[in-house]
């Protein structure tokens, strides 16, 4: 086995064990890169220096024998809308195709602080916006399944680099599933945390009441380790969470006690893909036969999460955009009056589908039409966050599909873009209520693609989330993790 | 017919922090352009607001003393609007719920008292500032953006239509602006922009209570502008009025040279700021403690001061007004009378001879010690020197601080006084003039007055002049 389709808790064991070098590591990723990038296409920004730099240094320490990080030497792969110190962070934007930051983000710093290898910054849709990264304003991502399909968005990137061993952990951010769904896409655990679990300073905002930042990954226990790396309060972001965070690595060992568990109906719902539905209820099964109490649950506001999500996201969104007007950084297409220069640079700097969503969350916020949009959709959301907490009165868990079909082909739903909004159907209302949850593969299906089941806990109980994940990996039928990269030329990788 | 004027003021001030509203940026005044900044206020993308604690109790502070009601719990909006000066292209501020609603401030006005009540009290955010390249906006060929000010702390107080004249505007704002400094909430300079206030204004036929259409007058960048500008645009309305014309409801430019209002048709639409509660910060709860401990630990303010002085000391209105908006005097005086009950002598002293050499001397009031000028009058009152004597030794005492009793031994100022030493001069002026002894014996009595100022020149003006006018006339009648 080579050591790119290692877990990062394997390579971290082998590294701490002296067994191999980071600098081993992150050359064998890098090969990987240069054979498969090519075709999957997952990053914007590639970082070999910086990522050999940074194992030579980490190898340099551990040779000293100093305290190490146990993720120090692994490498990672960050979502290019995480603000990187001295390196282009694009959002997969023209608006800010030249822009570097001058900080880190606090996941950022924490990762560096550990010690990992930054790969690079993967691909997404424009501003976090869309559901298979073809929104990007540079090329799409394939899902490395099938190399004629999406790989699921916005967080495409992280998910297709992951998943074809071009990184052994990614952060991607979750807005309305942006981390689930293409780690449901790609055969990978996905987990969007609580709100406010894990900071949002530097993560260039799309929605901020629900931007979330999480880890993709090949397991539970590498999803686990990264988030200890990246999950805490910090002071510079006023809605992190200040209750302590637990040792989530730990917390994967033990029993898992008596569990009630509840199957969301609108999850299964009869349009579904009924291989996707069968895997669910599989797992579900699974848990039910090890002493899980299974029943079914309707949440009756779950119909209106939808059309409430694409009310305030949208909302957020032309407010937090704003501030792209060429004044300060980032693109300036010039003009002779301050009006031009703000209009052209934005109609040249912004896709359609951020310039659908600004006009949309505008048309939301103005003056009269407040009450009817905006402030009913959040209304609904309070309805919505009142469901959950109802349902956690009565189960530990919830679960579901997490996305109603698997991976659809690159351009199905490109000029469609309430179809693209529906493949989100089952990611939205955990955002909008803001509790954790996470997408765990449940199998392939007969075209040979990767199906994910979605679990939702209470809020900051993430770590339930993983350890049901984890006890699921030992315990399910196996099946393939990592796709063989087939190419349309012939052979695989 | 009548018009009754009714002029509502909004007022922006920044407050007194050392660090921005939302980041560690200074809040230093006239640095270089853009060294006051950082991520935060320049808005870059993923960057997030945190509040200032200082800020959120200097905008309690203040509101308590205009006896607002502060809100348990508060909340932050964003108001949206495309400008170079907006980092964000939205400020943070207050709309739905703002820290303090409603207060008054009691201005006294032609001898009494009246309220003005306020509307709302709330914190925001600074813009920055742009700077054209021309004389003004018009035909400027580029401009510059200095975003040192984007982020500092600002208080909106807004009062109700209260104010019934220019003059009135400008009271109340003179009150609001010692009312500030006594709380030390803002430092309220109008020339650094620290203070700016923009007025609606609308005329009514005396005796209604439903208000007219306003206008609203913006750049009027002094108290006086204040005053002359509101002045203006009310004659400017009530001539519109008389003449059977309608007031548009528009926005005015004062016009600081021609000293005239000019409304700026056209170039206000109706703005539509998208108001939405600030997804980036939490709602802001006060805990009615701090509430309280703030409340408790609120300095004596203006009004209270200028009441008790005059009660304490008996002093007049003038001298109560002085040595309230005179803080630093009034605190002077206090410390002096302390150790000095002759209140009334004091207070003369204070505020004549002693603000007179303060100004002369640049120095500030806080360097100069009461005890000195306590010393002084007591010299006066012990008759050790004389009047004359006293003006000028406080003149040496403020330009050197050296002590009274120091300067009357180092320059021999002691008062020349008694019949032994006095007599001697006294007969040798009367001997020395004999014409003029001869005038005032025909009656001429001012003739007298000469002679005392021999006699006082003999003395180095150190004597009384009553008393050389008591020994002359004894002299002559002789």
């Amino acid at each position: 086995m080579e050591l790119y389709q290692k877990t990062a808790a394997n390579l971290s064991l082998m590294l701490q064990k002296k067994e191999v070098s980071s600098v081993e590591v992150v050359q064998s990723f890098l090969d990987r890169i240069e054979l498969v990038e090519p075709h999957v296409k997952a990053f914007i920004t590639h970082t070999p220096l910086i990522a050999l730099e940074t194992a030579s240094a980490v190898d340099k320490k551990r040779l000293l024998g100093e305290d190490l990080h146990p993720l120090a030497g692994v490498p990672i792969a960050i979502k290019d809308n995480l603000c990187t110190a001295g390196l282009r962070t694009t959002c997969a934007s023209r608006i800010l195709e030249n822009f570097i930051p001058p900080y880190d983000a606090t996941v950022v710093e924490a990762i560096k602080r550990a010690g990992m290898p930054l790969l690079g910054k993967t691909n997404m849709d424009e501003f976090a916006m869309g559901s298979s990264t073809e929104n990007s304003a540079f090329f799409s991502t394939a899902n490395p399944w099938n190399l004629d399909k999406v790989p699921g968005g916005s967080s495409g990137g992280s998910a297709a680099a992951v998943s074809t061993g071009m990184a052994p952990l990614a952060l991607g951010s979750d807005t309305g599933g942006s981390i689930r769904q293409p780690a449901s896409f790609c055969g990978l655990i996905g987990l969007r945390p609580t709100y406010g679990r894990v900071s949002r300073y530097g993560l260039i905002a799309f929605a901020s009441s629900l931007d979330q930042i999480g880890p993709l990954s090949l397991t539970a226990h590498d999803s686990a380790l990264l988030m200890d790396v990246v999950a805490g309060y910090d002071p510079l972001d006023s809605t992190s969470l200040p209750e302590a965070v637990p040792d989530y690595a730990a917390g994967l060992e033990g029993e898992i006690k008596k569990l009630r568990v509840g199957v969301i109906k609108q999850n299964l719902a009869d349009g579904f893909n009924p291989e996707v539905k069968a895997a669910v209820l599989k797992l579900v099964a699974l848990l039910g036969a090890n002493g899980a109490e299974i029943d079914e649950i309707s949440l009756p506001l779950a119909d209106y999460g939808l059309g409430a999500y694409y009310l305030i996201a949208p909302s957020e969104a032309s407010s937090n955009l704003g501030r792209y007007d060429g004044v300060r950084y980032g693109y300036n297409a010039g003009g002779d009056n301050i009006e031009v220069m703000f209009s052209r640079t934005r109609g040249e700097g912004f896709g359609p589908e951020v310039k659908r969503r600004i006009i949309i969350g505008t048309y939301a916020l103005s003056a009269g039409y407040y009450d009817a949009y905006y402030l009913q959709a959040m209304k609904v959301r309070t309805l919505i966050r009142r469901d959950y907490e109802a349902a956690f009165k009565k189960f530990d868990l919830l679960v579901g599909a997490t996305t109603p079909t698997p991976a659809f082909n690159i351009g199905e739903k490109a000029d469609d873009p309430l179809q693209m909004y529906l493949s989100d159907i089952c990611n939205i209302n955990d955002a909008l209520a803001g509790v954790p949850s996470l997408s765990v593969p449940s199998g392939i299906d007969s075209c040979g693609l990767p199906l994910g089941m979605q679990m939702t806990a209470p809020p900051s109980r993430e770590g339930l989330l993983l350890k049901i994940a984890g006890f699921l990996e030992q315990k399910r039928d196996p099946f393939p993790l990592r796709p063989r990269v087939k190419l349309s030329e012939g052979g695989e990788l | 017919m009548k018009y009754e004027v009714a002029i509502g003021l909004e007022i922006h001030l920044e407050l007194q922090t050392k660090s921005k509203l939302f980041c560690g940026c200074s809040t230093t005044f006239g640095r270089e352009p853009n060294v006051n900044c950082c991520p935060i206020c320049l808005g870059l993308p993923g960057t997030l607001p945190v509040f200032n604690r200082r800020a959120i109790e200097l905008a309690v502070t203040a509101a308590i003393a205009l006896n607002s009601a502060v809100s348990d719990q508060s909340r932050f909006d964003r108001k949206n609007y495309h400008y170079p000066d907006l980092p964000k292209a939205y400020q943070i501020s207050q709309y739905e719920q703002p820290l303090a609603r409603g207060g008054f401030l009691e201005i006294e006005s032609e001898q009494s008292f009246k309220k003005i009540k306020l509307e709302r009290v709330h914190l925001e955010e600074e813009a920055g500032k742009l700077i054209h390249s021309g004389s003004s906006i018009l035909g400027s060929e580029y401009s510059l953006v200095d975003y040192n000010r984007a982020g500092i702390p600002l208080l909106e107080i807004v009062t109700a239509p209260d104010i019934r004249s220019g003059r009135e505007a400008r009271l109340f704002l003179e009150d609001l602006r010692l009312l500030l400094l006594y709380t030390g909430a803002s430092d309220c300079k109008m020339e650094e922009g620290s203070l700016r206030c923009d007025a609606n204004i609308s005329l009514r036929p005396s005796g209604l209570s439903s208000l007219g259409t306003k206008t609203e007058v913006k750049n009027m960048n002094s108290f006086r502008a204040v005053e002359t500008a509101l002045n203006f645009e009310a004659k400017r309305q009530e001539a519109i009025l008389k003449a059977g014309g309608s007031i548009a409801q528009e926005t005015c430019h004062w016009d600081e040279a021609k000293k005239e209002t000019i409304p700026l048709r056209g170039k206000e639409g109706s703005s539509d700021y998208r108001y939405f509660p600030e997804p980036d910060l939490l709602p802001l709860t006060l805990d009615r403690a701090l509430i309280q401990n703030i409340s408790e630990q609120l300095p004596e303010l203006p009004l209270q001061r200028r009441t008790r002085l005059k009660q304490q000391y008996g002093l007049e209105a003038g001298e109560a007004g002085l040595f309230t908006e005179n803080r630093a005097l009034g605190d002077f005086f206090e410390s002096a009378a302390e150790e000095y009950s002759n209140y009334r002598s004091l207070a003369k002293w204070v505020r004549g001879d002693l603000l007179y050499q303060i100004r002369e001397s640049g120095k500030p009031v806080e360097e100069i010690q009461p005890k000195q000028l306590i010393e002084l009058l007591t010299l006066l009152d012990q008759e050790t020197i004389n009047r004359p004597v006293a003006k000028e030794l406080l003149s040496e005492m403020v330009k050197s601080g050296k002590g009274p009793k120091e300067l009357v031994k180092e320059q021999g100022l002691e008062r020349v006084s008694g019949r032994e030493k006095l007599m001697p001069l006294v007969e040798r002026v009367v001997a020395e003039n004999p014409a003029v002894v001869e005038k005032y014996l025909q009656g001429k009595d001012k003739a007298i007055s000469f002679l005392v100022g021999r006699v006082m020149a003999l003395t180095g003006g150190r004597a009384d002049p009553g008393e050389i006018n008591k020994l002359l006339k004894e002299k002559i009648s002789q």
